[in-house]
């Protein structure tokens, strides 16, 4: 029993320190291909996160729902609802800020405890609640303005371009000046939604029993645990996250628009499953996620600074690295099943 | 005696279904008197809302035929079938050329985009019923690479088809009253119940959808059910890429057949099928696919612009999903009962 247990820790453990050594081995060779180009320097690096600060936060609701045995397609919908609202509040209606932001978030927790109550009270498919989801947020950006609305408001623009020069590390550029790297707040942001997660996924209760749930659901629900509940909170949750990660895309963005973040869920899926992930529920880790948004970041400016490739390879690339990730889960899976 | 043949018809598997598209077609018909008006246009072609709707839906029609025996035997949705259209649209586009004549035969670039297509379907059945991988992440691979690869085979451009008989697939062909499409999908829907009905391979999917090991356990060859569902669902994606591709004589590969693997789904939901697998009405899809065109084109018809139409559709589908789910019919039971009971309590008193 133990050691089964230990066989499947390491099972999961090793993907994870495949995904690591991935993104390492990508990174690494990318310094030593691009190396006169300045691919090493640090603010390539925390240019990773700035770009992808959104994704990441997004990645980590989209874990914990995975986790759950569920899934939720509609967030990049609700980062597109997000933006355009924020935008529309501020520039249309000429409110606060702040105000604004809050705002947001509280719809993205409404919308999510919506779905959450399809989905564990009246028992309708993850897949189909979220898919309305979707179009509804979708189609809702649209209602809000059909044109794109750009964010002109002093206090936003001020949050949004606050350079936060990271001290101790610092390159000289030719002429003798001392750069410092920076990061902007929607960074932070993200850095915080990761640590939380992951302590709360690893050391609370609330936590625990989402893996339990995933796990098994039955289990779960004979052990004593209040399935739907934790499953509505689950989905709100990830509302929220939403919410959170439109609003860091809007700091990036700066804007609202009817197309944006389209197919964005597909990648914090695809991050979540290069991370270690099964869709099948029980098993996932926030730290895999942050790494397999890493690598997709990670393969985006290699190809930038190739220069000649085109878009379009990314995916590619993206696709087959996650072929190669699902290839190893599943033979992991089956490695485990002859075990037993 | 009434009540048990209201009974009946509740109970039968296509009437919510067919309450649903029945309700968008009274709407309209409240809304636009001419709503069921067919005439014939100066090139001998009919023309009407009706005619419109069933032409539109045809690629859907056909998307929603290959999902429902993917979605009956595995359980899982195939989220590939937008991206495949693409590579399928890309390689005949391809084939033939942007010259003034084609490059190779047109119908043998029509087949081998179809075989594109059938060669995608195969790859995520083996992802799926080989290797054992849930099909929604299996299928993710080809919904990330597929417009890639149609943008690698067409250069990134938009390919244009010169050829004027090239549009024939996707408009109408001279001297036939109805858009071709109509035709097409017709054929697949009739051979692919034919060959589910009178052979035993629609029963042998049901069981694999219901219970995979216990089907193989009794000798069927569950993996390669699944396998060709897969395939078969691929080649679905082909024959309406073909056709989406005819419809605009030229291949976009970004935006053919997008956002298509969600109404394909959403038609066989609609239709009465559980994701979950198992039975499954080949009908009740075809029908949900119509309803989704029906509703889109009478929304269109309201002046609903194309970017808000997905709003409508969501509050559609909750109400409809909700309406099937068990929790609610349960809920709605016991509602009922206690009704009964009351009015018995209340005879009695009387």
């Amino acid at each position: 029993m133990i050691k089964s247990l230990r066989s499947k820790l390491s099972g999961n453990n090793f993907l994870l320190f495949v995904t690591i050594v991935l993104f390492f081995v990508l990174y690494i060779s990318g310094m030593v291909i691009f190396q006169d180009k300045g691919f090493g320097k640090p603010q390539v690096f925390l240019n990773l996160f700035i770009s992808n600060a959104g994704l990441i936060i997004a990645a980590v609701g989209m874990t914990i729902v995975l986790i759950t045995a569920g899934i939720d397609i509609s967030i990049g919908s609700v980062i597109a609802m997000t933006c355009m609202l924020l935008a529309w509040m501020m520039e249309k209606k000429g409110m606060d800020a702040w105000i604004s932001i809050v705002i947001v978030l509280i719809v993205g927790v409404v919308f999510g405890l919506v779905q959450g109550f399809l989905v564990s009270y009246l028992n309708i498919q993850p897949f189909i609640v979220t898919l309305a989801g979707l179009f509804f947020a979708r189609g809702m950006t649209a209602i809000i303005s059909d044109e794109m609305i750009t964010i002109t408001n002093k206090a936003f623009l001020g949050i949004a371009n606050a350079k936060i020069y990271i001290p101790f590390i610092s390159t000289v550029t030719k002429k003798g000046k001392v750069i410092h790297p920076y990061i902007y707040p929607s960074v932070i942001l993200a850095i915080a939604v990761l640590i939380i997660a992951f302590v709360i996924l690893k050391y609370t209760k609330f936590g625990r029993s989402i893996y339990a749930v995933g796990g098994n659901e039955q289990s779960a629900l004979l052990m004593g645990l209040n399935v739907r509940r934790i499953k509505l909170k689950v989905y709100a949750l990830n509302g929220f996250l939403a919410a959170l990660a439109g609003f860091a895309f809007a700091l990036n963005s700066c804007g609202g628009f009817v197309e944006q973040a389209r197919g964005f869920e597909m990648d914090a899926i695809a991050s979540a499953v290069i991370g270690g992930t099964l869709l099948t529920g029980g098993v996932g880790n926030v730290i895999g996620s942050l790494f397999g948004v890493m690598i997709k970041g990670t393969i985006e400016s290699i190809i930038t600074f190739q220069g000649t490739l085109s878009s379009w390879w990314t995916k590619i690339a993206i696709a087959a690295l996650l072929c190669i990730f699902i290839i190893l889960q599943s033979i992991f899976a089956s490695l485990k099943r002859k075990s037993k | 005696m009434n009540s048990q043949i209201i009974k009946k018809i509740i109970k039968y598997r296509l009437f919510w279904p067919l309450v649903c598209l029945f309700a968008v077609l009274v709407v309209n018909l409240i809304r636009t008197p001419d709503f069921f008006n067919i005439s014939i246009n100066s090139k001998g072609v009919l023309y009407g809302y009706l005619i419109d709707i069933i032409n539109r839906s045809s690629e859907l029609i056909i998307l929603a035929a290959g999902m429902t025996v993917c979605v009956a035997s595995s359980a899982g949705t195939d989220i590939s079938v937008g991206s495949v259209m693409a590579v399928t649209g890309a390689v005949t586009c391809f084939l033939l050329g942007t010259g003034d004549a084609y490059n190779i035969p047109y119908v043998l670039a029509v087949v081998a985009g179809i075989l594109a297509a059938t060669a995608c379907g195969a790859w995520n059945g083996f992802l799926v019923a080989k290797l054992k991988i849930q099909p929604m992440v299996a299928t993710l691979i080809l919904f990330t690479a597929g417009r890639g690869i149609a943008q690698l085979i067409t250069g990134g451009n938009i390919l244009y088809i010169k050829v004027k008989n090239f549009k024939y697939l996707g408009s109408v062909l001279p001297g036939v009253p109805l858009p071709t499409p109509i035709f097409v999908a017709a054929a697949v829907v009739i051979l692919t119940s034919v060959l589910l009905k009178k052979s035993a391979l629609g029963m042998y999917i049901q069981s694999v959808g219901i219970n995979a090991k216990a089907s193989r356990l009794i000798g069927l060859n569950s993996t390669l059910i699944i396998f060709l569902t897969y395939a078969f669902c691929g080649m679905c994606s082909g024959i309406a890429g073909t056709i989406a591709t005819s419809r605009i004589y030229s291949i976009d590969a970004n935006n053919v057949g997008l956002n298509m693997e969600m109404d394909a789904i959403l038609a066989v939901a609609l239709g009465g099928n559980s994701l979950a697998g198992g039975k499954f009405s080949l009908a009740g899809s075809v029908i949900g696919a119509i309803t989704i065109q029906a509703l889109s084109t009478s929304l269109y018809s309201m002046g609903v612009s194309a970017d808000q139409l997905p709003v409508y559709k969501a509050i559609v589908v909750i109400i409809i999903v909700s309406l099937q789910s068990k929790q609610f019919k349960k809920f709605f039971k016991n509602f009922s009962q206690k009704q009964k009971i009351t009015g018995a309590g209340e005879k009695v008193t009387q």
